[in-house]
């Protein structure tokens, strides 16, 4: 598998992961209408996968398509960040998974539409639109969750704690985001970190929240090495298409 | 938590398209208006419904009461030479 089309397929799973984690929200939310809220978002994001899996799947140059690529690779196989797989917990994990994620995602689209790949350039055009409302929703709700009442400031900010260990990984370069960057179809992760750095340092003082200390760990979703949470999430995702292959509506 | 005590109720507006006026759609629970927006957007712009929303507190408009509507109402009922319809409209005329 080339890099670049490593580099594509990293971008789909991790909206594609991230798309079925919303979607476990559907009928749990706390109120009717962050349900359709979150499940916008999902289908925002699905949408993004779905064209993204189709790209990768051309490059790849194999007949593989976007069912297949997403039904038919185990955990191993998927490249997905790994702040996306992190379960759902309470409403504040959520918020705060969704918000570090849109605030790098935002930046990506941003950058991506110079890509040389036409395609990915286009769908990261569609994106950037999508992320910037989409950062509007998570930041608007950590603001009100950081600068509320005295439990819903500690509850965001033990999530915070939790998740911000794993956005070293966000802004990590290796061989195939090189490689991908050289091509000039990709954008090099740790030219993100800037940008996102500035989004997010804006929104914690709003929400009142202080920034956490930087920890050296990185993860490797990215290079097909997960936590414990993915191989679960994938589980559920496809076990309708391998019990029925190709079915269709 | 009750819903209906903690958060509020707005009433949304919608403009279809620039030019036409803004139609009562429904309303949402929201804890303020930028929420209320973003619920509303979500809610019933899904398929294109609109270009622009309004979003009013429900506890801020003023409705007249159903009970008094008679006295409301009725006395407008006998003047029909209120309405434009003594007048003869030229066929060419399409869209009045």
């Amino acid at each position: 598998m080339t890099p670049e089309v490593r580099y594509v397929l990293r971008l789909a799973d991790t909206n594609l992961v991230l798309a079925q984690r919303l979607g476990e929200w559907v009928g749990h939310a706390p109120a009717l209408e962050e349900d359709l809220g979150l499940a916008n978002l999902s289908l925002d994001l699905l949408g993004q996968a779905r064209l993204l899996l189709a790209r990768a799947g051309e490059l790849e140059g194999l007949g593989r398509g976007e069912d297949q690529l997403a039904y038919l690779r185990e955990e191993s196989e998927y490249f997905n960040l790994t702040l996306v797989e992190q379960p759902n917990g309470d409403f504040g994990d959520t918020v705060v998974r969704q918000f570090l994620f849109d605030a790098w995602q935002l930046g990506l689209y941003e950058a991506l539409v110079a890509s040389g790949d036409a395609a990915l350039a286009a769908i990261a055009a569609k994106g950037a639109r999508e992320a910037a409302y989409h950062l509007r929703y998570s930041g608007g709700w950590l603001v009100r969750l950081g600068d509320g009442t005295a439990e819903s400031h500690a509850r965001v900010a033990a999530s915070l704690a939790r998740l911000w260990p794993y956005t070293n990984e966000l802004f990590h370069d290796d061989d195939v985001d090189r490689a991908a960057a050289a091509a000039g179809i990709g954008v090099l992760p740790s030219a993100l970190a800037p940008p996102w750095s500035v989004r997010v340092d804006q929104t914690l003082a709003h929400a009142t929240l202080a920034r956490p200390a930087h920890s050296s760990f990185v993860w490797y979703g990215k290079q097909g090495r997960h936590s414990e949470h993915l191989g679960y999430l994938l589980a559920e995702m496809q076990s309708l298409h391998r019990a029925h292959p190709g079915a269709s509506w | 938590m009750n819903k209906e005590q903690d958060w509020p109720l707005y009433e949304i507006f919608i403009r279809a398209k620039s030019g036409l006026d803004h139609k009562h759609v429904g309303s949402v629970h929201a804890t303020d208006a930028a929420m209320a927006l973003e619920h509303a957007r979500d809610l019933y712009t899904r398929r294109q419904e609109g270009v622009s929303i309004w979003a009013v507190r429900s506890a801020d408009i003023v409705a007249s009461d159903p009970a008094e509507s008679d006295a409301f109402f009725e006395p407008a009922r006998d003047k029909i030479y209120r309405h434009p319809t003594f007048y003869d409209i030229p066929d060419e005329v399409k869209t009045l």
